[in-house]
């Protein structure tokens, strides 16, 4: 049975970009520990040679004609839910 | 003014064709039922009044020239605040959306408009649908309108909620794991998740993409079917949808298969006794519960890490202002504005899907996920649908499942329908006597026999009443 370690559930967020404080770290491990368990009963499915899916319309190469067309959206609405904007262009922190 | 009660959409139509009715009357009724109950119901996050009676001023003009109406033109509706509704808040009940307003809308909401349907209100729902009571909701809880100590049900919980307590006359909802189904179970109405693909989803905030779809709720099969009609179809927005399928017939050979070792239950006795009516049964046996479920929460919990990776606090959305570079941007933004539902699952997934995991877990689902679509193609080889209670049991007490793991299981009979991207419906079939709940029946049927489902569940409805019993609990 997989147990992720408060150490491992803190490089799962830093992974996926979540700040967990150290606090609560050992609280955050025991549930996602206890959904790991719970999904830890496919481990006894023989598997061998089954293909996986990933989806269920069996649709493939979906296309459509590559026709330009205007934005019917202002620059300006388009901007007015980012949090912070200069210039017209959206505006972050410093990267490095 | 003729009584506006639980009207159907036929009804509806009727009433203001026939001028029984005015539209701004209409809607003005379903304003004035939520102003007096929503306080105790707790459905409505955003209501949008002026925008609908304006829509309903131009119905009557329309009506006045004497023109012709389509069916859901004037109909009032909900929907889930899952759906982009332009110039109308919509926060898929997250902080992290708190003050985004859409520039642009689903495409089944422009659908709904075009087809004249007015928008009244957008509804309440678990966090990014991730739950099964609405309790997750970033916002507030609901109650379900047959008894107040109880949940809704969810993810549509608020969808499902305003039908029950008639709060216009159908909702949208969205269901990944039976997030319209089990609801509409909970608050006695009927509720359908379509085959995956058969409505669009361009607009919809983003659960887990190989799974979601998006549904009515409504009162009646019959209203499921209108609704569905209106929505359904290709979209070149959407990749995944399909051509709508042609009218599937119920025939008097239909074959139903029964899942016995659920509907030998006495609370189901009477719904029973109404199948009987309805074709040849035979005895079926669902996909292992158990281990759909486990499939389900490390697929889904996998593409929601990916899909949920855009609230990042640049783009749209709520942002942390303490952080001193980007990265911290993220993380703090993450943090503070994701619940803690969303979090998990967004960390479990992380998990699974990161290096060294993906086979044991991500892979394994979806072997696992092709073994349970095979079980079902075996069923529908012998019969057209499938009878199965939607839950096991009728909706809980707020604030009684603390443990996630235990929330996930009300979803043990739904979720494997998604797996497999079939049809399914839920309908009323029988009310708890222990607590004085509604029951749910589902309806299951292959991929694509989306009519064959609702034929099958008017037919139902047409020999029963407990979807009636609705009109009863809020006088």
């Amino acid at each position: 049975m997989a147990t992720l370690s408060p150490k491992q559930i803190e490089q799962v967020a830093r992974l996926a970009r979540i700040e967990v404080s150290p606090q609560k770290l050992p609280k955050v491990a025991n549930e996602v520990n206890s959904i790991v368990c719970f999904v830890d009963s496919l481990q006894v499915v023989d598997t061998t040679g089954i293909v996986v899916t990933s989806q269920v319309t069996g649709l493939q190469d979906v296309w459509r004609e590559d026709v330009v067309k205007d934005c019917q959206i202002s620059r300006d609405d388009l901007l007015a839910n980012a949090p912070e904007v200069q210039d017209g262009y959206i505006k972050v922190k410093k990267v490095l | 003014m003729a009584d506006l009660a639980y009207l159907s959409i036929a009804q509806a139509h009727e009433a203001l064709q026939s001028g029984k009715v005015t539209c701004v009357e209409l809607t003005q009724y379903y304003l004035d039922r939520i102003k007096k109950h929503d306080e105790s119901i707790g459905a409505v996050l955003t209501l949008c009044s002026d925008t609908a009676l304006e829509a309903a001023q131009k119905v009557d003009e329309k009506i006045q020239a004497g023109k012709d109406m389509g069916l859901l033109e004037g109909i009032p509706y909900t929907a889930k605040d899952m759906f982009l509704t332009a110039g109308v808040r919509t926060t898929a009940a997250s902080k992290i959306l708190d003050a985004f307003i859409p520039p642009y809308s689903a495409t089944v909401i422009d659908k709904l408009n075009s087809a004249g349907a007015i928008l009244i209100a957008k509804v309440n729902q678990d966090e990014f649908a991730h739950g099964g009571s609405t309790e997750n909701s970033a916002y507030q809880i609901t109650h379900n309108p047959w008894n107040t100590e109880y949940v809704p049900g969810g993810s549509s919980g608020g969808s499902a909620a305003a039908v029950a307590a008639d709060f216009g006359i159908f909702s949208l909802g969205t269901d990944t794991g039976g997030s319209i189904r089990q609801p509409a179970a909970y608050c006695g109405v009927t509720g359908l998740k379509p085959t995956y693909g058969l409505v669009s989803r361009y607009g919809v905030v983003a659960m887990a993409s190989s799974f979601d779809c998006i549904g009515p709720i409504t009162r009646s099969a019959e209203d499921a079917t209108l609704v569905l009609n209106a929505i359904q179809g290709r979209d070149v927005m959407d990749s995944t949808t399909i051509e709508s399928t042609e009218n599937h017939q119920s025939s008097k050979d239909l074959k139903i298969g029964v899942v016995k070792e659920l509907m030998n239950d006495s609370r189901y006795s009477e719904a029973l006794k109404a199948i009987n009516g309805l074709g040849k049964k035979n005895d079926v046996t669902l996909p292992d519960g158990d281990m759909a479920l486990a499939v389900y929460y490390v697929l889904v919990s996998s593409e929601i890490s990916s899909n949920l990776e855009r609230y990042d606090g640049i783009r749209y959305g709520s942002r942390n202002d303490s952080a001193t570079n980007l990265e911290q941007t993220y993380s703090l933004t993450r943090a503070e504005f994701l619940g803690p539902e969303v979090q998990r699952r967004i960390l479990t997934g992380t998990y699974a899907l990161s290096s060294g995991y993906y086979d044991a877990y991500y892979k394994k689902a979806m072997q696992v996920r092709t073994l349970i679509t095979q079980e079902f193609a075996q069923i529908f080889a012998d019969c057209d649908v499938i009878v199965t209670p939607t839950t096991l049991e009728p909706a809980f007490k707020i604030g009684s499942k603390s443990d996630p793991v235990e929330m996930y299981k009300t979803d043990i009979l739904t979720v494997s329908a998604n797996l497999a991207g079939v049809p399914a419906i839920s309908i009323p079939a029988g009310i708890d006597e222990k607590t004085g709940l509604p029951l749910g029946l589902q309806i299951i049927a292959a991929q694509g026999n989306d009519a064959q489902v609702l034929a099958v569940a008017e037919a139902f409805q047409k020999t029963t009443e407990w979807h009636k019993k609705v009109e009863e609990i809020i006088q």
